[in-house]
């Protein structure tokens, strides 16, 4: 049996066409060995939310540099939850002021990197994370 | 495991989803997935899009989709990205071009990383096909990786391939090459508003002349996939070959032949297994020290191994 490969969407919703920050983040996480599912520009909730339902992915990263963050998670955990996918982990970085992460937190995410975070805090916080997913799967 | 396997059958995208993910992981459970869901395969028309790196893969096939949305069909899409030899991990990023499909629930897309299978698919691409075929897409478009000149493995697995080629990618010569030219069912000269659009279709329509009669002889198309110029073309010369296939001897010998490989695939891997472990078993330093001191050669350690194979386990 081949091992089981972490596969995480990164996805970049809203209107800011600044993708550099998302494409520093999926480099970094196909070098830790994971599977990225690379969405691209101006995606919907909608889009991204069935992008992970079908490629089965362990984990959403978001990134939002516009500032509508409140809305854009709220909606995609709310969606998963339609879909029943509640399990598939949501994360995000950009330009989010620390006094709203504990509010996406009490959302649903799961974490949220500020500018300067290094790679290997987001990459560590994954695979705990996703290790975790997978106990619970099979249990 | 029955219920995931019966909401698959119904079109649940998630339950499709998780049973691609198991058979690719090659998990202990993959093969009896198979075999539930292999009765229900057979109907889908299997359409692989292949050609070099750039070439617009993605891009037709997002037009594609598109043209056989229009035509009332469901559409599966398996998009095969290579995986990093180093770390294993992937960027799979075919399905950027994809995405305005995304939400509708007639169109599943999944991306795969090759795993370290050369031939330009990975080793699950035709399980998952099968999947998709077996949870009622009527179309299944496989894209694969970015290929050079001989990674043929699509013709395994598709009814019909599709190969793009591009102006100012290489002279007569290249397309003469064996390989990758021969595999095709039709020819997609894409961005045919570059220079040498015209070239490129004359010279592979002189190869397959030179080829001489055959029962089908391959269109040569030009297109301009992001504008969405030609596709309709493609569409409906794809469509055509399925017919040919449908009524055509042609179409008996590719499809027996196809089986015949899905069954040699089986067996390969089931030897290399009992290979592997038995290998493991002889295994030892002085096995090594051995062949190092050239007391032995490999050719007897594998004779030896072999005939332990075949006399069964246990002495």
């Amino acid at each position: 049996m081949s091992e089981r490969k972490v596969r995480v969407i990164v996805a970049k919703p809203g209107l800011d066409g600044h993708d550099r920050g998302a494409k520093v983040v999926a480099r970094a996480l196909r070098d830790a060995g994971m599977e990225v599912i690379y969405t691209g520009l101006r995606q919907t909730p909608e889009q991204i939310v069935q992008a992970a339902v079908q490629e089965d992915a362990d984990a959403i990263g978001i990134s939002i540099l516009s500032g509508a963050h409140e809305y854009y998670f709220g909606r995609i955990i709310e969606l998963l939850k339609e879909r029943k996918a509640s399990d598939i982990l949501v994360f995000g970085g950009g330009v989010i002021p620390e006094e709203d992460v504990p509010k996406l937190q009490a959302m649903g995410a799961g974490a949220i990197f500020g500018p300067g975070t290094s790679t290997s805090v987001c990459i560590d916080w994954l695979k705990a994370a996703v290790r975790d997913k997978w106990a619970k799967e099979n249990a | 495991m029955e219920k995931l396997i019966s909401r698959a059958l119904g079109g649940d995208h998630r339950s499709i989803a998780r049973l691609i993910s198991l058979v690719e992981s090659e998990s202990p459970q993959a093969e009896h997935i198979m075999r539930r869901i292999y009765p229900h395969s057979g109907k889908a028309h299997i359409i692989g899009l292949t050609g070099s790196p750039g070439a617009g893969k993605s891009t037709l096939a997002d037009k594609v989709i598109a043209a056989f949305k229009g035509l009332g069909k469901t559409i599966g899409v398996i998009a095969v990205d290579p995986s990093s030899p180093f770390t294993g991990g992937a960027i799979l990023g075919d399905r950027l071009r994809m995405q305005q499909h995304a939400v509708d629930p007639d169109v599943f897309i999944r991306s795969m990383g090759t795993r370290g299978s050369l031939g330009g698919l990975s080793r699950s691409t035709q399980e998952a096909a099968l999947i998709l075929d077996a949870c009622g897409k009527d179309v299944v478009i496989i894209e694969t990786v970015g290929v050079g000149q001989s990674e043929i493995d699509i013709v395994k697995i598709a009814d019909t391939v599709g190969l793009i080629l591009v102006p100012g990618m290489g002279d007569d010569i290249q397309i003469m090459k064996a390989g990758i030219m021969e595999i095709a069912d039709v020819f997609i000269v894409n961005k045919a508003d570059r220079d040498g659009a015209d070239r490129v279709s004359t010279e592979v329509n002189m190869m397959l002349d030179l080829l001489g009669m055959r029962p089908w002889r391959p269109p040569v198309l030009k297109t301009i996939a992001e504008r969405g110029e030609g596709v309709a073309e493609v569409v409906s010369e794809i469509v055509r070959h399925h017919d040919f296939l449908d009524v055509s001897e042609e179409g008996r010998k590719r499809k027996w032949r196809r089986l015949g490989m899905e069954v040699e695939e089986i067996l390969r891997r089931e030897i290399a297994s009992l290979v592997e472990l038995a290998w493991e078993r002889e295994k030892s330093p002085e096995l090594f020290e051995f062949l190092a001191e050239r007391k032995t050669n490999p050719y007897e350690v594998a004779e030896r191994i072999l005939g332990k194979i075949l006399t069964g386990p246990g002495e």
